[in-house]
C-alpha cells in the first residue's frame, strides 16, 4: 500500500492544504529539534566548566522559548491535523454519497447500500488517524533523519557515518520482516474475523441452541476456540512484533555505538565536551520518526483502506448523467402517459460486472389504461423492467419510445412525475408519517396528505398514533408494522397522483389481514390508471386485460388472457 | 462465573478486571517487561550522559569501561524486554477474553431469549459482543502502560533523587503532572467531544442510511436533492463540531509536550544554579551527575506519552463494563427449581389451564386465560394475527419464559418443577425465526441430534424435502451455509430448521411459524410439506397459513392474547368469526379455483 494515496490529494482539496501545512509544521519541528540539542549542549558544557548562571542566561531563556516552541508547535499540528481530517471527511463524505445516488437504485442494490453508508460513516473516521498521526509523522521521517545527519556530520563526521551507516537498516528490515509477516498476518486477520463471528454466531443463536440441548456444552467449545485463536495469533505475534523488536534494536544499539565511539574519542582529548554531548542528543532524534512511523502504520491502515473503497466507489463511472439530474435537452414536446403510448422495441438490459442479460430483446407497447401483468420467478426480469421504466437503469440495446420521442430525451424529473411506485418492501425515512407521505411534495398541504391516508386506508391507525401525522416512524420505519408501512407506501403514491402505477408485489411480505386490507385500497389506486404489476404467481392477479410472462430475461405474452376475476380482490369485494 | 455474579454492587471496569485474576503473574511479568524495558531506555542515555561527562575529564579509560559495557547492554535490554512485553501482555489478554467470553457465554445462556428482549433490537447483542471482545484492549493499552509508567516514573524518581535532590522533586511534579493530569485532561474532552458529537453522528448516521437505503424511492419520487439536502446539513454539523473539538484534543498532546519541556528546563536551571554557585568545574554539582540528571529528565517522559490514550481506553472499558454488567445482573427469565422432577417420560402430556404470561406489569398480557391440551398423535395449530400471543405460547412450552398466573402441567405435574433443559428435550422444534449457523448444512442439521446416522440425517432432509436440493449441490452435505445461511433462499433456510426439528424428532414438536418471510407460493409449498412430515406426530404449529389446516385435530385462534375461538377446520369456517374473515381474506381464491 502506498503511503500517500495520490488519489487523496485529487478529489480533497483540504488535503493538498493541509499537506502543505505538515510539510511547513514538520520543518519549523526539525529546525527546533536541532536547536534545542545545540542548546542543550551548550549549557552542559558550560555548567560544566563553571560558567555562571548570568552568562548562560541568555541560553537558558532561549532554551525555554524553544521548548514552549515545540509544544507550541505539536499542539498546533494536532489541531491542524484534527481539522484537516474533519474537512477531508465531508469533502470525501459528499463526494462519496453524491456519486453513490448518481450510480443509481439498481447500483446500490447491487453493492449493499449498507455498506457504503457504514463507509460514509464510521469508515471514513479511520482518516483521523491517518492524518493526526501517520502523516505528520511520515512527514517527519523525512525530514529529520536528514536534517539530523548533516548537522551531525558538521560537527563530527565519524559520528555521521555511524548514523548513516545503521540508519537505512531501520527501513530494510522493517520491509523485510514486513513482507514475512504480511501474508501471515492477512491469514491472521480472517481468522480473527471468523472466530469474533463465531462468538457472535453462537450467541445469535442460542434460542435455537437451547431448544437441542446444545446451549451448555456450546460454552466448552467457546473457550476451546478463544484458545485455539489466542496459540495462534500468538505464534504470529511472535514474528509480527520483530518488526518493533528491530526497529528499537537498531536505534539503542546505534545510540550504545555513537556514546562509546564519542566517548572514546573525548577521553583521548580529540573532541569536545559540547560536541560529544550534541552528538548524542542528536542521535536518538534521527531514528524516533522512523520509529514512530512504523508504530503509526498500522493504526493509519484502517483510514487508508477506508479511503481507497471511497475512490474506487468514485471511480465508478456513473451510467448516465441523465438517470439522476434533469437533463437540460428536451425534445420540445412534452410527453403525457395520459395520451402517450410506451414502447419497447428489442430492449435487452446487461448490469454492469453480470455477463447474463437481466433482459433480452423485450417488445412490449403499453397504451393509456393497459393493465399489464408480469408473471415468473425470482430472478426472472420483472423488477428490471420496472427499473428501466423508472430510469433506474438505461437498456443495453432496444430502443424505449414514449408518444414517438425517445425516452433518453425527456428529461427524467418530468418522467418521474408521471409514475407511482409501489415497491415489495417501501423504505420509509426517519422523518414524521406527514413527510414520507409527502416524499417529493414539500408543498402538500396537510388536507392532501390526510386525504391520501384516507384513500390508502391508513388515516385509522395514523389518527391513533400518539402523535398523529407528526409522529416519527423511526429508522426504516420500524416503529410501524410492514402492513402499516406498505399503507403509507400507497398513500404515497395517491398523493403523487400519476398516470402510470407500479405494483411491484405489495402484498408479498404481508399476511393475509394486512394484505386484504391493502387489496381494498390497490383497486382504489388502479382505477383510471395504467397499471403493470408484478407476481410471483398466476393465480394471485387482479383483473388484468393482458398477462406476460417473464423467463430468465425474455418476455412472452399468456396464450390467452388470464381466465376472469380470479383474484381475491373481486372474491371480497363483488 | 462467580467472579462476576458474587461481585454485584462493585464498579462494571472492577469486576471485569477482577476476571484476570488467575493470570496475576503473567500480567505481572508483562508490566515488569515493559518497566524494566522502558528503564533501560532512560538508563541508556543517562549512561551515555555519564559516560561523555566522565572521559570528558580525561582519567584512565578504568573508569568509563563500565559505563562503556552498559550502555551495550542497556541498549540490547530495551529492545528485548519492550518484545517480551508486548508478547506477554497479548497472551494475558487473549487468555482473559477466553474466561470472559465463557462467562458471558454462559449467562447469557440463562437468559436467552426472553431475557434478552431488551437486547435483540437492533445491532444490540453485536455490540454486546464487541464490548466483550473490546476487553481484550483492555489490558493490552489499558492496563500495562500505567503500571509499567508508574514503576519506571519511581525509578527515574529515585535516581535522581540518589543524585541531586531538588531535581528530583521538579521530575516528580513533571511525571505526575504529564502522567496523571494530563491523561485526565483528555480523557475528559474526548468524552466531551463524544458527547457532543453523538447526535450529530446519529443524525448523519440516520441522514446517510436514508438517503442510500431509500435512494430508489427518492429518486421515483423526485426527492434526490431533499435527501442530499438533509446529509449534507448533517454532515456539516458534524464538521463543525469536529473542528470545534480539535482543539481540546490538541490540548493534551500539547500540555504533554509542554510539561516535558518545562520539567527538562527546570532540572537544568537547578543544576546550572547550583554548579555556578559553587563557582568551579568540581562545585556542588559537578559536570558528571548534572550530565546524568538531565538526560535522565530528558529520556524519563517516554513512560508516560501512552498515558493519555491509556486514560481514553480505560473509559471506553468503563462504558462497555458498564453494558455488560447490565446482560449479567438481568433477571433470569424462568426460575429453575432447587430439587427438579425426574425428566420426564415419554410419550408427553401438556395440559395448560388459564394461562396467562405477563412481560412487565405496566404491559398488558401477552396471553391471557389459555387452556391448551397437547398429546400423542394430536396435531394442533395456532393462528391468528401478529403480536396475537402465539409465540409467548410457543415460549411457555419451550421453558423459555413462566406462566404468570394458572397452571401448565406435563406429565400431570407442574412444567415449571422440571429443570428447563430436561423439558427441551421432550419439547422441541422450531423457534421464531431460526438461527442458521455459519457452518456446513450437515453442521446445521446434525445439531439437533450429534449422534444422528448419515441415513437419519438424510430422512429428516427428504422429509422437508431438501435432499434433491441437498444432492444436486457441488459440495453437497458439507456446503458451507455462509453467516445467517446468507447463501440460501428463504425457502432454503425455513426447510433446513425444518429438517432440524424432524431429525430432532421429539415427543412434542413445536414449529413456530415455520413459513415466516416466504412469498405465497412457497409458504403454499412448505405448509403442505410439513403437514405430509408431522402426520403422526404430536405437533403444535404456529403458523399465519390456513391452507392444509382441515388436516389438522384442533385449531386455536388466538387474538389480542385470548384464546377467540377453536373447533376444526370446517367449524371455524361455519362460524362467523375471525377465523372465517382469514380464510376468506386470503384464501377464497385459491379455494374457489376449479
Amino acid at each position: 500500500m502506498k503511503p500517500l494515496d495520490p488519489r487523496l490529494l485529487r478529489y480533497s482539496a483540504a488535503a493538498r492544504g493541509y499537506l502543505a501545512v505538515t510539510v511547513v509544521l514538520g520543518l519549523a519541528a526539525t529546525g527546533l529539534i536541532l536547536i534545542q540539542a545545540s542548546l542543550l549542549a551548550r549549557l552542559l558544557a558550560g555548567a560544566a566548566t563553571g560558567t555562571g548562571l548570568t552568562v548562560l542566561a541568555g541560553a537558558l531563556v532561549t532554551l525555554v522559548v524553544v521548548l514552549v516552541a515545540r509544544a507550541g508547535a505539536t499542539y498546533g499540528g494536532e489541531v491542524a491535523a484534527l481539522r484537516a481530517a474533519a474537512a477531508v471527511k465531508s469533502q470525501l463524505r459528499r463526494r462519496l454519497v453524491d456519486h453513490a445516488l448518481r450510480l443509481g437504485p439498481s447500483w446500490l442494490a447491487r453493492n449493499s447500500s449498507g455498506g457504503v453508508t457504514t463507509l460514509a460513516t464510521r469508515g471514513l473516521d479511520g482518516l483521523d488517524a491517518y492524518f493526526a498521526r501517520y502523516l505528520p509523522q511520515l512527514v517527519l521521517a523525512c525530514l529529520v533523519p536528514v536534517a539530523v545527519l548533516i548537522r551531525v556530520a558538521f560537527a563530527d563526521w565519524i559520528s555521521a557515518v555511524v548514523i548513516g551507516v545503521t540508519l537505512p537498516l531501520i527501513p530494510v528490515f522493517a520491509i523485510l520482516v514486513g513482507l514475512h509477516t504480511k501474508t501471515v498476518t492477512q491469514r491472521q486477520w480472517r481468522l480473527l474475523a471468523r472466530l469474533g463471528g463465531h462468538f457472535l454466531d453462537v450467541v445469535e443463536g442460542l434460542p435455537t441452541l437451547k431448544l437441542f440441548g446444545r446451549g451448555k456444552p456450546q460454552a466448552e467449545v467457546i473457550g476451546q476456540v478463544t484458545e485455539e485463536y489466542r496459540a495462534v495469533t500468538m505464534s504470529t505475534l511472535r514474528v509480527a512484533f520483530l518488526s518493533g523488536f528491530v526497529l528499537e534494536l537498531a536505534a539503542a544499539l546505534a545510540t550504545a555505538l555513537v556514546a562509546v565511539e564519542v566517548g572514546l574519542r573525548l577521553l583521548a582529548g580529540h573532541m569536545s565536551y559540547q560536541t560529544a554531548l550534541l552528538v548524542l542528543l542528536l542521535t536518538p532524534e534521527a531514528y524516533l520518526p522512523l520509529r514512530a512511523v512504523g508504530a503509526q502504520f498500522h493504526a493509519s491502515t484502517e483510514g487508508a483502506a477506508a479511503a481507497r473503497d471511497v475512490f474506487e466507489i468514485l471511480d465508478t463511472p456513473a451510467p448516465n448523467a441523465s438517470l439522476t439530474t434533469p437533463a437540460s435537452a428536451s425534445s420540445g414536446r412534452r410527453v403525457s402517459l395520459h395520451t402517450d403510448t410506451i414502447k419497447l422495441s428489442g430492449v435487452s438490459l446487461v448490469y454492469p460486472g453480470r455477463d447474463r442479460q437481466a433482459l433480452s430483446a423485450v417488445n412490449l407497447t403499453i397504451r393509456p389504461g393497459d393493465r399489464i401483468t408480469l408473471a415468473g420467478p425470482s430472478g426472472a426480469g420483472k423488477s428490471s423492467l420496472l427499473a428501466l421504466l423508472l430510469r433506474f437503469a438505461e437498456p443495453a440495446g432496444g430502443r424505449i419510445e414514449v408518444g414517438g420521442v425517445d425516452l433518453t430525451s425527456i428529461p427524467v424529473g418530468e418522467w418521474r412525475r408521471q409514475i407511482s411506485w409501489v415497491p415489495q418492501q417501501p423504505y420509509l425515512f426517519t422523518t414524521s408519517v406527514a413527510a414520507n407521505i409527502a416524499l417529493g411534495q414539500p408543498a402538500a398541504t396537510q388536507a392532501a396528505i390526510a386525504r391520501a391516508a384516507q384513500a390508502a386506508g391508513a388515516a385509522e391507525f395514523i389518527e391513533g398514533l400518539p402523535d398523529g401525522y407528526a409522529t416519527e416512524v423511526g429508522e426504516r420505519g420500524l416503529r410501524l408494522s410492514s402492513g402499516q408501512r406498505q399503507q403509507i407506501a400507497l398513500a404515497r403514491a395517491f398523493l403523487h397522483d400519476a398516470p402510470l402505477l407500479l405494483l411491484d408485489e405489495p402484498t408479498a411480505h404481508l399476511d393475509a389481514v394486512s394484505a386484504r386490507r391493502l387489496e381494498e385500497a390497490i383497486v382504489v389506486l388502479t382505477a383510471n390508471r395504467t397499471v403493470i404489476q408484478v407476481t410471483h404467481s398466476q393465480n394471485e392477479t387482479r383483473d388484468i386485460s393482458r398477462l406476460f410472462t417473464l423467463d430468465q430475461g425474455t418476455l412472452s405474452q399468456a396464450s390467452s388472457p388470464c381466465p376472469a376475476p380470479a383474484s381475491a380482490l373481486l372474491a371480497v369485494t363483488s | 462465573m462467580t467472579v462476576l455474579t458474587g461481585t454485584q454492587g462493585r464498579s462494571p471496569l472492577w469486576r471485569l478486571l477482577r476476571l484476570a485474576r488467575p493470570m496475576r503473574r503473567e500480567l505481572l511479568f508483562a508490566v515488569l517487561a515493559g518497566a524494566v524495558g522502558c528503564g533501560c531506555g532512560v538508563a541508556l542515555l543517562a549512561t551515555s550522559g555519564f559516560l561523555l561527562a566522565r572521559a570528558s575529564q580525561h582519567p584512565n579509560i578504568v573508569a568509563i569501561s563500565i559505563a562503556v559495557v552498559l550502555v551495550r547492554a542497556l541498549s540490547v535490554g530495551r529492545g528485548l524486554l519492550r518484545y517480551l512485553e508486548r508478547l506477554f501482555s497479548h497472551d494475558v489478554a487473549f487468555r482473559v477474553l477466553a474466561d470472559v467470553r465463557v462467562a458471558i457465554y454462559r449467562r447469557l445462556e440463562r437468559l436467552a431469549p426472553a431475557g434478552l428482549m431488551a437486547f435483540r433490537s437492533g445491532d444490540m447483542l453485536t455490540r454486546l459482543i464487541s464490548d466483550v471482545d473490546a476487553t481484550q484492549d483492555l489490558f493490552i493499552r489499558g492496563i500495562v502502560p500505567p503500571l509499567t509508567a508508574a514503576l519506571v516514573g519511581a525509578g527515574a524518581t529515585t535516581a535522581v533523587l540518589l543524585v541531586f535532590a531538588p531535581a528530583a522533586g521538579v521530575l516528580a511534579a513533571g511525571l505526575l503532572a504529564a502522567g496523571v493530569l494530563v491523561p485526565v485532561v483528555t480523557a475528559a474532552s474526548a468524552r466531551r467531544a463524544a458527547r457532543l458529537a453523538a447526535p450529530a453522528r446519529g443524525e448523519l448516521g440516520a441522514a446517510v442510511t436514508d438517503l442510500l437505503g431509500g435512494a430508489a424511492e427518492l429518486h421515483a419520487f423526485g426527492a434526490v436533492e431533499t435527501g442530499l439536502d438533509r446529509a449534507r446539513a448533517a454532515d456539516a454539523d458534524l464538521t463543525r463540531l469536529a473542528r470545534r473539538s480539535a482543539s481540546a484534543s490538541g490540548l493534551g498532546i500539547g500540555l504533554s509536550a509542554a510539561v516535558a519541556g518545562l520539567t527538562l528546563w527546570g532540572v537544568l536551571l537547578l543544576g546550572v544554579i547550583t554548579t555556578g554557585v559553587a563557582g568551579t568545574g568540581s562545585g556542588s554539582l559537578g559536570r558528571v551527575p548534572l550530565a546524568v540528571i538531565t538526560l535522565t529528565a530528558l529520556a524519563a517522559f517516554e513512560a508516560v506519552t501512552a498515558l493519555p490514550a491509556a486514560a481514553i481506553q480505560l473509559g471506553h472499558a468503563r462504558v462497555a463494563a458498564g453494558r455488560i454488567a447490565e446482560v449479567l445482573d438481568a433477571p433470569d427469565p424462568v426460575r429453575s427449581p432447587e430439587r427438579p422432577f425426574p425428566p420426564p417420560r415419554r410419550p408427553v402430556e401438556i395440559s395448560i389451564r388459564g394461562g396467562t404470561v405477563r412481560y412487565s406489569g405496566t404491559e398488558p398480557p401477552a396471553v391471557r386465560d389459555i387452556d391448551l391440551d397437547l398429546g400423542p398423535g394430536r396435531r394442533v395449530a395456532l393462528v391468528g394475527p401478529t403480536g396475537a400471543g402465539k409465540s409467548t405460547l410457543a415460549a411457555v412450552l419451550f421453558r423459555f419464559v413462566d406462566l404468570s398466573s394458572g397452571t401448565a402441567r406435563l406429565n400431570g405435574r407442574d412444567l415449571a418443577g422440571y429443570d428447563p433443559d430436561d423439558v427441551r428435550t421432550v419439547i422441541s422444534g422450531c423457534a421464531q425465526d431460526p438461527h442458521i449457523f455459519d457452518a456446513t448444512i450437515r453442521d446445521n442439521l446434525r445439531l439437533a441430534r450429534p449422534q444422528a446416522s448419515d441415513a437419519e440425517l438424510a430422512r429428516a432432509a427428504a422429509d422437508a424435502r431438501l435432499l434433491d436440493w441437498i444432492a444436486s449441490l457441488p459440495l453437497g452435505w458439507d456446503t458451507p451455509v455462509g453467516a445467517h445461511g446468507a447463501a440460501l433462499s428463504g425457502g432454503q433456510r425455513q426447510r433446513l430448521a425444518l429438517a432440524r426439528a424432524l431429525l430432532a424428532d421429539p415427543p412434542l414438536l413445536v414449529l413456530d411459524e415455520p413459513t415466516a418471510h416466504l412469498d405465497p407460493a412457497n409458504r403454499r409449498a412448505l405448509t403442505a410439506d410439513l403437514l405430509a412430515a408431522t402426520a403422526g406426530r404430536a405437533t403444535l404449529l404456529i403458523t399465519h397459513e390456513l391452507d392444509g389446516l382441515d388436516a389438522v385435530d384442533e385449531i386455536v385462534v388466538l387474538d389480542h392474547g385470548r384464546v377467540a375461538e377453536r373447533g376444526t377446520h370446517a367449524e371455524l369456517v361455519e362460524a362467523d368469526g375471525v377465523y372465517h374473515r382469514l380464510w376468506q381474506a386470503g384464501h377464497a381464491a385459491a379455494r374457489t379455483d376449479p
